[in-house]
């Protein structure tokens, strides 16, 4: 087996906000100010192989948009590294980081924010190919006009700025501008959550068939499962920082083992051509700033043991391929 | 609560600029037009000074001494009729409004522009970078800005002596730092927003997120200050003529040339000092008119 | 019986700038009572605005241009703003998206609801604090005397909107309309509203509007529901029947592009082209751009057609009843 275009090993980020003077200042009166901090994600491993597609899934507060901006490296992980094709990217020197830094590119969730509201959508695209030299600038013009038509957008919009363009359009420049780096890896940040129903599905067909023609590695954070279902080949389960498990695609909406993942399946909205009781899970998910001891799902699990109030389950292969955080699968 | 248009999306416009539309806004206010008109007016007539002003002003051998403080109306050996009167220099005060009022706006001008544009890459460093960049550069920008404009002024002025350029100098020093702090808030609202994010990761250099990316976005806010900013130029420069530390005696701006005939209000001899004052009110007045619209329309706009 | 609420030709329209956006276009529904509505469209459909005019929520620019809204038999529009506000949270009540938009973020908890309250019932502030207690515990909120004492900004997103629907409910209102409730909600915590919803208005007998552009969830508890596109609903009728055997080609486009429909990889059933602009709408069938059955007679736009099982359709071409979802 080839060695994965990306590897996320033990992979953790805490976040700090050390109290500021004024507030350390009062502590000195009130006894002693703390600094919050929150462990967006912890301990998180997994690996995407070529041409792969990996969703990652979860709700809000889970860490994914964090592990996602970890892995195209605007942030530093606390912990852990991420390796591109074997290389770690922490050790990299500036040079190789920066070409490093164009095979791994961005699509952003936000259409309308991602895009510079005062620049055109050709300079929006071609900017950065241009300053690094990717296409020679005699050249930029037609590589630019390739790019649009490529997602699916009349070239002639390359003079237009983007509050002319509507969603799905805003939407489809910013999967040009991420192409147009030939990046060898995408991760696509919640991509189509911004768009109208009818639209995302256009959009959605379009990463479909750019992943086809372009053979790309790619990870797709959602907190949708329909859409991970559609387009991904695994899928990871994040809940509160952690992994909770990790299959492939049809064995996981077949047969899910996590009791959370079990949870949002059962959850997700489906179209019922009958009423239906709603049977939800009880609890509000755990402030990320005070997460529960042990297996953090526990007060909201309907199989929960005593055992989980106290002792993390570890990730463990429960099948070829298929892994699991939970105490459950250790009985029997 | 109730529900504004907002809620309602917004059509795409096919192809409008945003400078019709922000044309379209100005002018639905008259006073704002008239007063648009009256700056364009002010302009217009200073730059064509030296074709429409019946004498230079600043040539010394076209003036007569023996013409000094005629009053309005009178007339010169010449024929030239001094429609305003004359100084005590003997300048017919048309031309010497002109002229004057060609250098002031002239000085404010230059001055106001150096400063917009050191002033707002200064503070869009300073938001990039945050940090202790930011923190030094927002100290000296707030020291700067704790100090009266005119105590700056005067002893810059003293150290550096007298002469336009100086004057320039002077205002520039003074100016500056009130752009850096608009821009810098301004910019870091911006640098938190996912474009600025989105070109990190393209590996964009800093300098070209910086000034390509961030600085234009930033920039609007500064418009309005800088039309404002003219105005308080035009009388910072014009109170430090008329202090005697501005410019030189033979070449009046504005200031000057009521400072010369201040003392000659209560002689009778009113219009040496009351024409070029009325012109220095009339320009700052529809500057700060022009800003004043400027900055209501450009308000609401900020918030797309 | 006569229905609860009665929509009959409603226009609403805002005169902007750049012309006139006509956001609602003649739309006619009723509600009976004790009954769930789903109001479905994407953005730009005139879903929101609708559910704003029937509380006499739209401003200037904005108006009600023409049609009717009956409440109990009475008119709605053209009533005065006090009239109105005497009607607002205790007999009509309103859940917004962005519980922001019903909670003051400067205001306690128990502030907030015993001012609601008090707004349509005189009651000592003792028996008024119990009820808010009493409001809390119904919309399934733990420990609800920490919640009363919080800020809203000390609440996690669906907390708040629960009080936000505790606000709603609090007078035991006829109609609850609700905006988009759970749309900023994860899925865990919207089923979880949804479910409390579901009971609370079963319990107490109260009709209510969902507007929503999530067919999937609506399909689970709305007893009806009616599709708008640009401006007009274009079909509605029984739920099962209007998502089991679709009349109109935008609601057979909109179900055929949901997900969890097809095999994995397999592209998507897609309308193609945009929603149009609700400034410059063509003249005829709104949808007539998109549709792939649309011909010469869309040029005039379609009126409501009546369809056995209590359902309309507005469309020259809809597909037979017979047909369905492949």
């Amino acid at each position: 087996m080839s060695a994965p275009v990306i590897a996320i090993e033990y992979v953790s980020k805490g976040f700090v906000r050390r109290p500021g003077l004024a507030e350390r200042a009062a502590g000195l009166v009130t006894g002693g100010a703390r600094a919050t901090a929150v462990q967006a994600l912890d301990d998180v491993s997994f690996a995407i192989a070529e041409r792969e597609v990996v969703g990652l899934v979860g709700e809000s507060g889970c860490g994914k948009s964090t592990l996602g901006r970890i892995v195209v490296n605007a942030l530093p992980p606390t912990a852990g590294e991420v390796k591109f094709r074997g290389a770690a990217l922490a050790t990299l020197d500036p040079a190789a980081r920066r070409e490093v830094a164009r095979k791994i590119q961005m699509v952003f969730q936000d259409p309308m924010a991602s895009l510079n509201p005062r620049m055109r959508i050709g300079e929006i695209v071609g900017e950065a190919p241009r300053v690094h030299g990717i296409v020679e600038k005699r050249e930029a013009g037609a590589y630019v006009d390739e790019m649009l038509a490529r997602v699916g957008l009349d070239p002639s919009l390359r003079n237009r700025y983007p509050h002319q363009l509507s969603g799905g359009q805003r939407a489809r420049v910013g999967i040009a501008r991420a192409l147009a780096m030939r990046p060898a890896f995408l991760v696509c940040d919640e991509p189509v959550a911004a768009l109208d129903v009818s639209i995302q599905a256009q959009v959605l067909n379009l990463l479909m068939r750019l992943r086809a023609e372009l053979g790309l590695a790619c990870l797709f954070i959602s907190h949708n499962l329909g859409v991970v279902e559609h387009i991904a080949d695994r899928v990871v389960i994040l809940y509160l920082g952690r992994v909770v498990e990790i299959a492939p695609n049809a064995e996981l909406f077949r047969a899910p083992n996590h009791p959370y993942t079990q949870a949002l399946l059962a959850n997700a909205p489906r179209l019922d051509t009958k009423k239906r009781r709603f049977a939800p899970i009880a609890g509000e998910l755990p402030s990320p700033f005070a997460p529960p001891a042990g297996c953090h799902f526990h007060p909201r699990c309907p199989a929960a043991m005593d055992r989980c109030r106290s002792e993390r389950p570890a990730l463990r292969e429960i099948a070829p391929g298929r892994f699991s955080a939970c105490h459950l699968n250790a009985m029997g | 609560m109730t529900v504004s248009f907002e809620s309602v999306p917004t059509p795409v416009p096919a192809r409008g600029s945003g400078l019709l539309r922000l044309w379209r806004e100005f002018a639905e206010s008259p006073v704002a037009l008239a007063a648009l008109a009256g700056v364009a007016l002010l302009f217009a007539l200073a730059l064509a000074a030296p074709w429409i002003a019946p004498q230079n002003p600043y040539d010394l051998a076209q003036l007569s001494i023996l013409d000094n403080k005629l009053p309005p109306g009178a007339q010169s050996i010449d024929g030239l009729t001094y429609w305003l009167g004359t100084d005590d220099q003997g300048r017919d005060l048309v031309s010497a409004i002109l002229y004057g009022l060609r250098l002031s706006l002239l000085v404010a001008a230059t001055a106001t522009a150096i400063a917009l544009a050191i002033g707002a890459v200064v503070g869009t460093i300073a938001a990039y970078f945050g940090g202790i960049v930011d923190a030094v550069i927002m100290r000296i920008v707030d020291i700067q800005l704790s100090f009266p404009a005119i105590l700056i002024a005067l002893i810059l002025l003293a150290i550096l002596g007298k002469g336009v350029d100086k004057v320039v100098i002077a205002l520039i020093s003074v100016q500056w730092a009130y752009y850096a702090r608009t821009i810098r808030g301004s910019a870091l609202v911006e640098r938190r927003r996912e474009y600025i994010e989105a070109a990190r990761v393209l590996a964009l250099s800093p300098a070209r997120i910086m000034f390509r990316h961030l600085l234009p976005n930033a920039f609007p806010p500064l418009i309005v200050v800088a039309t404002v900013q003219v105005a308080h130029a035009i009388s910072l420069e014009a109170t430090l003529s008329f202090l005697g530390v501005g410019v030189p005696i033979t070449e009046p701006s504005l200031g000057l040339l009521i400072a010369n005939g201040y003392g000659y209000m209560l002689s009778g001899l009113y219009w040496i000092a009351f024409y070029p004052g009325l012109a220095l009110l009339a320009a700052i007045l529809a500057i700060n008119l022009v800003g004043d619209r400027l900055a209501d329309i450009m308000n609401p706009r900020l918030k797309r | 019986m006569a229905p609860l609420l009665e929509i009959d030709g409603l226009k609403v329209q805002f005169s902007l700038r750049d012309g006139l956006v006509r956001a609602v276009d003649g739309v006619s529904l009723a509600v009976d009572a004790g009954e769930v509505l789903g109001l479905v469209g994407e953005s730009g459909s005139g879903k929101s605005v609708t559910g704003f005019a029937i509380l006499g929520l739209v401003d200037p620019p904005g108006r009600i241009a023409a049609g009717a809204i009956r409440f109990r038999g009475e008119e709605l529009v053209g009533r005065s703003e006090a009239e109105l506000r005497g009607m607002r949270g205790r007999d009509i009540a309103m859940v917004f998206q962005d519980p922001m938009m019903t909670l003051n973020p400067v205001l306690r908890i128990d502030t907030q609801v015993v001012e609601a309250i008090t707004a349509h019932e005189r009651v000592s502030a003792r028996a008024a604090r119990a009820r808010a207690r009493d409001a809390l515990v119904a919309v399934g909120i733990a420990s609800p005397d920490e919640r009363l004492s919080a800020y809203p900004h000390q609440l996690s997103g669906g907390m708040r909107q629960r009080v936000a629907i505790a606000i709603a409910l609090l007078h035991r209102p006829a109609l609850v309309i609700a905006d988009e409730p759970t749309t900023a909600l994860d899925v865990t915590i919207q089923s979880q509203i949804v479910a409390q919803m579901q009971a609370l208005c079963a319990e107490s007998g109260t009709a209510l509007i969902w507007i929503t552009h999530d067919l999937a969830l609506i399909s689970g508890f709305a007893d009806r529901v009616a599709v708008m596109y640009a401006g007009r609903i274009v079909e509605q009728g029984p739920v099962g029947d209007v998502l089991g055997a679709p009349l109109h080609p935008y609601t057979r486009g909109l179900i055929g592009s949901l997900l969890g429909g097809g095999a994995p990889g397999a592209p998507l059933a897609q309308i193609p082209g945009l929603p149009p602009s609700p400034i410059n709408l063509p003249p005829g069938c709104a949808f007539a751009p998109r549709c792939p059955r649309a011909d010469g007679t869309c040029a005039t736009a379609p009126d409501d057609t009546a369809h056995p099982g209590g359902r309309t359709v507005r469309c020259w071409h809809p597909h037979a009843a017979l047909e369905t979802v492949a």
